[in-house]
């Protein structure tokens, strides 16, 4: 099969020496109304591909700020099937890759999802409780599609764990740069770097760092090491406030770094 | 529905580690020094001396003569893990857990508690090893189960308020969960039922199966053979697997689970996610988990916070589903004769939890002929619940 869209989304950025930017943003809050000017709005900033989270129950993988606004969206009554219905009604050109919890997608049909995904055009899936060891569950299903099944890599995965993972890895690999869950921070591990700089000697796909990274100081210093970066928290609290320009902030400070 | 799968922690289709890649290390940890603490017989040695002089173990199985004259059937005998230290057989699991934690260096402890009872057995079990211990608890049980908040921090244990989605056990365990992923490399997670992501659902039975070896060797010693049947409650499932797994190869035992039907399966306010039979994965597993159409776990819903859990642990859905043991249920209302039923017959006033189970088998046995046998697991006393009890009956007894 030829290269994932979603790989070859985040190449051509870096064959312009410029990392990848990824915003995340949780569908449905502000309403799914919005769905598409955010995306479009996220496009139009320059991101490569944007993360789209679907709200769940009990989502033990993320931060205050996400759980949060999957709270809102969950109070208007956003879903799954509702996100991946408003997902086919209109196509985009950027790469979306949508992040969700395993259950809903059990509680949609492993297959189903995996057809809607197709059909409203879904590059990549991002599912933060189905660990490498169970990930056939939904590689299956996805064999010949365009849809890459991203893995995530911990700061504390040991080196024969991120072997197998970097092997098996599709799209890009997400590093998740702290020990913990989504959500602004202050300080990172001092030798994340280091792991971040072995994880690209092993990693056939590009390498992005995500989990609490928030300021532009933050992009320009993952986007040394990196094949770019993945910010959540810090854009769903900038569409919840209103505050559009902090993304552009973000997004520019990857642009504007030289790589090495 | 997922079709049967070959990998680790596998009951059938049911329980794997669904969990996020940070905790995979750690799982992976565990399971290995749980493996080899198995193994040791000093470790071994270490967990039976503390079970025998500081729970009060063996504790005894008591034949209910004048319950079993009530019924007018079958012989009823109750494993009194209600005569443990603490109140309840949480604490074999808390106490094996945390010599297993500080057999792999770890000093810190984190937990969630619903009722407050595997809190308690936590806080206890870490107070008696010099472990530092964190327990994450929601905002409503907190309300409900003041008085184990207190007993917690008296044992020097920080509990935490959950006040995220309803704050009971599941937010408790999603928060307790968060807080592992964060602080994973010093700190054990010691939860406190026969769930989760694999290894857990096994540490909890091993722990717990003192239980059913105890039961066993019992009713040999008092009547010759094995009992005709085996009763006890799920919430999780740790009581009802520890006494049934030494039972499960003994064909002729007919085993017993009884779920919490809260307001009455129709309802939809209940807890019995077995009889509800929706699968999905929570908190690690594949288990039958109460839900919605859109794969959102629902909250459960019961008097007994102890049973007020969405879903049941891997093994007991797997155990359904191969029919080896029978699923029932068992409403508030039922709960709560079965509370009265037992403190007026036998001067025993068991927890709501166990309740559960003392009024199903009070009927079984009514069905049963005077030759044969039951054995009741009455997993934990009712002192914590007076207050609840009083409050469903309207504060005087019916």
């Amino acid at each position: 099969m030829n290269e994932f869209t979603l790989t070859a989304a985040i190449r051509k950025r870096n064959e312009k020496n410029q990392p990848a930017f990824i915003p995340y943003m949780m569908a449905g809050d502000g309403g799914l109304d919005i769905l598409h000017e955010r995306i479009s709005f996220l496009a139009g900033t320059g991101a490569d591909a944007i993360e789209i989270g679907i709200p769940f129950s009990d989502p033990v993988a993320d931060g205050e700020v996400i759980q949060e606004a999957g709270c809102r969206a969950l109070k208007i009554g956003v879903t799954l099937r509702k996100v991946m219905s408003e997902l086919q009604s209109q196509p985009h050109e950027v790469p979306l890759v949508v992040m969700t919890y395993l259950n809903p997608v059990l509680a949609y049909g492993i297959s189903e999802f995996a057809e809607a995904c197709e059909q409203a055009g879904v590059k990549g899936l991002i599912i933060p409780d189905l660990p490498h060891e169970e990930r056939g569950l939904l590689s299956d299903v996805l064999i010949g599609k365009d849809i890459a099944l991203v893995p995530l890599i911990s700061l504390i995965s040991s080196t024969e764990r991120i072997e197998k993972i970097a092997q098996a890895a599709e799209g890009f690999i997400y590093a998740v740069t702290v020990n913990g869950i989504t959500g602004v921070r202050n300080g990172f591990d001092s030798n994340l770097m280091n792991h971040l700089e072995d994880l690209k000697q092993v990693s056939n796909v590009p390498v992005l760092a995500g989990f609490g990274i928030a300021t532009p100081e933050h992009v320009r210093e993952f986007s040394q090491i990196t094949d770019g970066v993945i910010v959540g928290s810090a854009i769903v609290s900038a569409f919840h406030e209103g505050n559009l320009a902090m993304i552009q902030t973000l997004i520019e400070a990857g642009r504007t770094t030289v790589r090495q | 529905m997922i079709q049967a799968v070959v990998g680790k922690g596998r009951y059938g289709r049911f329980g794997g580690q669904y969990v996020p890649e940070t905790l995979m290390g750690a799982l992976s940890e565990l399971e290995e020094a749980h493996g080899e603490a198995m193994e040791d017989a000093a470790f071994i040695e270490e967990l039976n001396g503390y079970l025998k002089d500081f729970v009060g173990r063996e504790n005894p199985l008591y034949y209910a003569e004048r319950l079993t004259k009530a019924a007018g059937g079958a012989k009823i005998y109750l494993k009194r893990e209600d005569l443990n230290h603490t109140g309840a057989h949480k604490i074999n699991n808390a106490l094996g857990q945390a010599l297993l934690a500080k057999r792999m260096g770890k000093q810190k402890i984190v937990a969630e508690t619903g009722a407050g009872q595997h809190g308690v057995a936590t806080a206890t079990a870490c107070a008696l090893l010099g472990l530092e211990c964190v327990v994450f608890m929601g905002k409503e049980d907190i309300r409900r189960q003041e008085l184990n908040v207190f007993r917690m921090e008296l044992l020097g244990t920080r509990v935490e308020s959950v006040d995220k989605g309803a704050g009971t056990l599941k937010d408790a365990v999603n928060e307790a969960l968060r807080y592992w992923v964060a602080h994973v490399e010093d700190t054990h997670y010691i939860l406190g039922s026969a769930l989760g992501p694999h290894p857990f659902p096994q540490i909890v039975r091993d722990f717990q199966q003192v239980i059913g070896q105890e039961t066993k060797r019992q009713i040999l010693d008092k009547e010759g053979r094995l009992p005709d049947a085996v009763v006890a409650c799920i919430g999780g499932g740790s009581n009802a697997i520890g006494m049934f797994h030494p039972f499960i190869e003994e064909a002729d035992v007919a085993l017993y689970g009884v779920e919490a039907a809260g307001g009455g399966i129709s309802t939809g306010q209940h807890a019995a996610a077995i009889a509800e039979a929706k699968e999905g994965v929570l908190h690690g597993a594949y288990m039958y988990v109460l839900q919605d159409d859109d794969g959102f776990i629902q909250e459960a819903h019961s008097i007994s916070a102890g049973l007020d859990y969405p879903a049941v642990g891997p093994e007991h859905c797997h155990l359904h589903d191969i029919g080896r043991v029978h699923y029932t249920s068992a409403t508030d209302a039922e709960a709560l004769e079965g509370v009265q039923l037992l403190a007026q017959k036998e001067g025993i006033i068991p927890a709501l939890e166990s309740a559960h189970a003392i009024h199903f088998a009070f009927g079984l046995a009514k069905e049963m002929h005077p030759e044969e046998i039951l054995v009741v697991c009455l997993s934990g006393r009712g002192d914590k619940d007076v207050q609840t009890v009083r409050d469903a009956l309207g504060g005087g007894v019916q």
